[in-house]
């Protein structure tokens, strides 16, 4: 007997505005909305074989932070073999707060920056995090201490 | 929380939360298993729904809220539902021509693969009524081929996850009572006299 789960345009409710954050946070804000997409495409196409819907937004986000490292590899071999700067400096970021906080963030190992963003931001349980990074407790509650205190020093510089 | 933990929830506060569409992507993929939308309508607010065959589903919210017509489509026909109105604009603005008075046949294709043998049968037949003609439980029961079935067939159209669209507003009682229906006997009389059968 399979789950019951819910309409996906509930899940989407509940979890678009943490995803979408997420991504302008982890993956940028000119990757954000494509990032966003492929992010839920992929969710969208395997909902229907989830064989349990209690922990519905680690499984999110850990398809967020695997589409936003995919966009960051993507990102860097795009940028390589450019020979000149692009003419325009890049995009002003949209009015997102802190763009300097964020860019620091973006420059921390993909987990430490997954697993300070889900702790401060979204206020999960190492339980949860350490579901979303399959890894232990341990090892997630480490990459938020790593993660956090590196973030303290560069913003006192 | 550490003060680095606060600066980095008030920050995230300010990101931008306005995030993109999906209906368009996802029906690309052929993943828009159910799309639905809401309508209004002089019978009050509708949700319509369709799968890539057709509509299965046009609810008064009243009776049915959307909550639920939702959580009953993911479990009959599929979990990937989701509000992506483009594949409704053609049964919208068909509704809104037959409450207008503009329009008296349906020609948005129906979605019978998600109706069990019988149901289906009586449901058919039922959409063979045409505008400003009824029938009754009985005859309905005798086209689907079971004429003494005529309970089951008052069964079958009190289940119509379409109506409106495969009217069983048109079936009444043998003698020319209303009957029932699902949607509340006002709206039977509001339709049947749209469609001139009352006056």
């Amino acid at each position: 007997m399979s789950v019951k789960l819910p309409p996906f345009q509930a899940v989407l409710d509940e979890h678009r505005v943490d995803v979408y954050r997420f991504l302008v946070a982890t993956a940028g804000p000119t990757d954000a909305d494509d990032v966003f997409q492929e992010t839920w495409i992929a969710a969208l196409r395997a909902y229907p074989r989830l064989r349990r819907a209690d922990n519905l937004r680690a499984w999110l986000l850990r398809i967020a932070h695997n589409k936003a490292i995919d966009a960051h590899r993507a990102r860097g071999r795009r940028a390589l073999p450019m020979a000149e700067p692009p003419e325009q400096p890049v995009a002003a970021p949209v009015a997102d707060g802190r763009p300097e906080l964020w860019e620091h963030v973006r420059e921390l190992p993909s987990k430490q920056r997954t697993a300070v963003f889900c702790r401060a931001v979204l206020g999960m349980s190492y339980a949860e995090l350490a579901a979303l990074l399959d890894s232990s407790e341990e090892a997630a509650r480490r990459n938020v201490h790593e993660g956090l205190k590196r973030l303290r020093r560069e913003l006192s510089e | 929380m550490s003060e680095i933990e606060t600066i980095l929830r008030r920050a995230a506060e300010q990101l931008p939360a306005a995030a993109p569409d999906l209906g368009e992507r996802a029906e690309a993929e052929g993943l828009l298993d159910v799309a639905y939308a809401s309508v209004d309508s002089p019978l009050g607010p509708l949700v319509v729904a369709a799968t890539p065959r057709g509509l299965v589903r046009v609810a008064y919210t009243d009776r049915s809220p959307p909550d639920d017509v939702l959580a009953e489509l993911a479990r009959r026909v599929s979990p990937r539902v989701l509000e992506a109105p483009a594949r409704l604009d053609g049964v919208r603005r068909e509704l809104d021509e037959y409450f207008a008075g503009g329009r008296r046949e349906f020609e948005t294709p129906v979605d019978w693969s998600q109706l069990a043998g019988f149901t289906r049968k009586i449901l058919r037949a039922t959409a063979r009524i045409r505008f400003g003609d009824t029938s009754t439980y009985a005859g309905v029961a005798t086209k689907a081929g079971s004429p003494r079935a005529v309970r089951a067939a008052g069964n079958a159209l009190g289940a119509n996850p379409v109506p409106v669209v495969v009217p069983c507003h048109r079936v009444l009682r043998t003698g020319g009572a209303l009957g029932g229906y699902a949607g509340g006997s006002e709206r039977k009389e509001f339709l049947l006299r749209l469609e001139g059968v009352l006056t």
